[in-house]
């Protein structure tokens, strides 16, 4: 498996706290790499570092990319990280467009493309066919995604108005509309019930498969986690404590001591 | 409804109601109890105590009555209220408490009956649906009304003139309506581009020479980089913070225009601005200059001075129509998404790829832009311009035509614009009591439909074959 990503020595301080600290691991192409840890162990600090939204104190988030080469996506903006690395994220408390209807949320994700096709929205005001031809394809992205997690019947619903499972479902499609090499899940799981938690790790797993994807996933699911990741790493007071396959993390006593302490959760 | 116990549902309403008896006394003892009057002797103060002190009490029979009316027994206190509204006028005591006391008995008496009768509440309130179709006809009709609007003989000067008027306020309501209705940037300033269209057309025509055709779209253009140069730096702020900084950009450019005066001729004003030609080809007057053509000769019709303004009555229906066209035609653009993304969640709208900066910086620019062009007009028409239309109530008056018709809702501000100017206009004798009903129409749009009148919101593209 080739190396997509590498985080190298990554640091990120607020005040006195170091949220994330030291914390070096890597990403393979075509790959489901779980971070997990009890709460507040840094995860989403690792994610909001990866994708913009902290600029990291120390350390160095190195990305392949798909025509060669590398981009080091610590400098990068929120938007750009999306834009030019092709890093897609969702989040812990799901960000919808709520007002928009769920298609309308699929088309934003494609904003860039449109943009450029619609020559900066100039020639989409005269409506040139270029423009009406990216919008097309647009439309057919997004139908293909709707109908992998079967939300097209709810296509020109207002997103706030699904139910709380289809709008986790939605938020990663919409993620996935931007067209990433990396996929970033924060706690996709969260809050669904069973046969729904298992619908997705279907859905992920098809997604690496099949898409060649890679996913960086947060998860406090441990069934989930430790049935379809190919690699973990574990956090605890910003410290990487592990770094393995699933069967070697599940027998780890460090892991086991801070983070699967309770009998049942392991 | 729950209903306490008469000693419990007595208690809690006096102890409200002697609480903001007591503010109210607080209150009105300095602004009521104290005023002053001008006399040949300079000024006096002439106490008015006790009418303060009857302000205080009827604050504090308000405020119980509405307790009462809430702890379980509206009927009583609707009936005792409305009698009080109805005899109010008849108290001679001071013209200011009766009035008071007619609006606050109204008010204490709507309320009671909402709650005597919760389900007449829900028909008047939330209950009215206005059916998806009426909004769907309704602009053709307005719109095929406005353009025969002239021609019809019941149409005088004075009705002109005031459709001329709200038609400013609609194009105005609808410029602002891209910054605050779609990328959700609450603008307190908006007037600013307004005042800077129409200097820039008053100074190009004077100055330079140039026709209104000519300089329309410079001052749309000196409005827009207005708007780039001063949204660049505050588009970084957050919500409340830049709805401060533009209130304080919209009182800037006021000042200036004041105290410039070698450009602005200061709070005089700049007059005799030149007049609307028709199209640059013949002027509306009965003698034309030498060497130009008058309208009336042109169309071999015989001169009437109506013409320019209804001339003038069509170019503001067109330019209004541009915006509504625009706006109508970027919300199915990938910007106009990008901007109500922008409005529903700016961090999720970053992380898939949208340029926060540049996307709010465009919505601001191209509203700035429609401010200035309806500004070149606003100064064509009036032929006159000072520093004081431009003062921050005109931003709050557009703000209120965008937030009381439906936030993002176009035919939404053409109901307010209608409502809120044409109505005091046409009624001059409300024309006073315009602040009051500002301020009770905005309450009750807050209370009542806080999304405003209309908030349907149309999908800007729909998946299936629209319904
Ligand atoms: N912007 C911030 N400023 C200050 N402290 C922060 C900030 N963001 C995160 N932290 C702190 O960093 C630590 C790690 O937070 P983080 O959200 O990354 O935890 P987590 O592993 O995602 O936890 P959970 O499982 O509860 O989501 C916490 O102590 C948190 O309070
Ligand atoms: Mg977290």
């Amino acid at each position: 498996m080739s190396k997509l990503l590498s985080v190298e020595h990554l640091t990120m301080q607020f005040g006195g706290l170091k949220a994330v600290n030291d914390v070096s691991f890597t990403a393979s192409a075509s790959a489901i790499t779980a971070i997990i840890g009890p709460n507040g162990a840094g995860k989403t600090t690792v994610f909001n570092c990866l994708t913009g939204f902290y600029h990291p104190t120390h350390g160095r988030i190195i990305l392949q990319r798909e025509a060669g080469g590398t981009v080091e996506l610590q400098h990068l903006r929120k938007h750009q990280v999306a834009a030019r690395a092709k890093v897609a994220r969702t989040f812990q408390n799901i960000r919808l467009f709520a007002g928009m209807t769920v298609l309308e949320n699929l088309i934003v994700a494609q904003h860039n493309r449109l943009q450029r096709a619609s020559l900066f929205s100039i020639a989409g005001l005269f409506g040139l066919p270029a423009y009406k031809n990216a919008e097309k394809d647009a439309v057919e992205r997004a139908r293909f995604w709707l109908d992998r997690v079967g939300l097209t019947a709810s296509a020109d619903v207002p997103a706030g108005s699904l139910p709380y499972g289809q709008q986790r479902k939605l938020e990663i499609v919409r993620a996935l509309c931007t067209e990433p090499v990396l996929l970033c899940l924060d706690e996709p799981a969260a809050g669904l019930n069973g046969s729904e938690t298992a619908e997705l790790a279907r859905f992920l797993r098809e997604l690496r498969d099949e898409h060649g994807l890679a996913i960086l996933l947060i998860e406090h699911d441990m069934g989930m986690v430790m049935g379809i990741s190919d690699h973990i790493v574990v956090l605890d007071y910003g410290r990487k404590i592990a770094d393995a396959a699933p069967a070697v993390i599940k027998e780890d006593p460090a892991v086991i001591r801070a983070y699967l302490g309770e009998p049942e959760a392991a | 409804m729950l209903r306490t116990p008469l000693r419990e549902a007595l208690l809690r309403p006096l102890r409200d109601g002697a609480l903001a008896g007591f503010v109210a006394l607080v209150l009105c003892l300095p602004i009521v109890g104290l005023p002053t009057s001008e006399t040949a002797n300079g000024l006096i103060l002439r106490p008015r105590i006790p009418e303060a002190i009857a302000f205080a009490v009827a604050v504090f029979l308000g405020r119980f009555a509405l307790g009462v009316a809430e702890a379980g027994r509206p009927r009583p206190v609707a009936l005792i209220a409305l009698l009080v509204a109805i005899a109010a006028p008849f108290i001679r005591f001071a013209p200011e408490f009766s009035a008071a006391l007619a609006i606050g008995g109204l008010f204490v008496a709507l309320r009671a009956s909402l709650l005597a009768f919760p389900t007449l509440a829900g028909r008047i309130t939330g209950g009215v649906k206005i059916p998806p179709v009426a909004i769907k006809r309704a602009p053709l009709v307005i719109l095929a009304l406005l353009v025969v609007l002239p021609l019809t003989p019941v149409i005088d000067r004075r009705l002109l003139d005031i459709a001329i008027l709200v038609l400013t306020y609609v194009m105005l309501g609808w410029g602002l309506n891209i910054t605050v209705g779609l990328a959700g940037l609450l603008d307190l300033g908006y007037v600013a581009f307004f005042a800077i269209g129409a200097y820039a057309y008053a100074l190009l025509s004077i100055s330079a020479g140039l026709s209104f055709w000519g300089a329309l779209p410079i001052a749309g253009l000196c409005a827009a980089v207005a708007g780039l140069v001063v949204g660049g730096p505050i588009l970084r702020l957050r919500g409340d913070y830049f709805a401060i900084v533009t209130l304080g950009f919209g009182e800037i450019t006021r000042l200036i225009a004041i105290n410039w005066s070698s450009l602005t001729s200061g709070s005089q004003g700049i007059a005799q601005i030149p007049r609307i030609s028709f199209f640059g080809v013949a002027d509306f007057t009965a003698t034309p200059d030498a060497g130009r053509h008058a309208f009336h000769e042109l169309f071999g019709i015989s001169f009437d001075p109506s013409h320019r303004q209804i001339f003038i009555f069509y170019v503001i229906l067109a330019l209004a129509l541009a915006v509504n066209a625009f706006i109508a035609r970027s919300r199915k653009l990938p910007l106009g998404r990008a901007w109500e993304a922008l409005r529903e969640d700016e961090i999720a709208a970053q992380s898939l790829g949208l340029n926060l900066q540049r996307i709010r910086l465009s919505a601001y620019a191209i509203a700035a832009s429609w401010g200035g062009l309806a500004g070149a007009f606003f100064a064509v028409r009036q032929g006159f311009i000072s520093p004081e239309s431009f003062s921050f109530l005109e931003s709050a008056v557009i703000l209120a035509i965008v937030v009381l018709g439906g936030v993002g809702s176009q035919l939404g501000v053409v109901l307010a614009a209608i409502v809120m100017i044409g109505v005091p206009e046409l009624v001059r004798q409300l024309a006073e009591y315009r602040m009051l009903a500002f301020g009770v129409a905005m309450v009750a749009i807050m209370v009542w439909r806080p999304s405003g009148l209309i908030s349907r919101r149309e999908p800007s593209i729909r998946l299936g074959a629209a319904p």
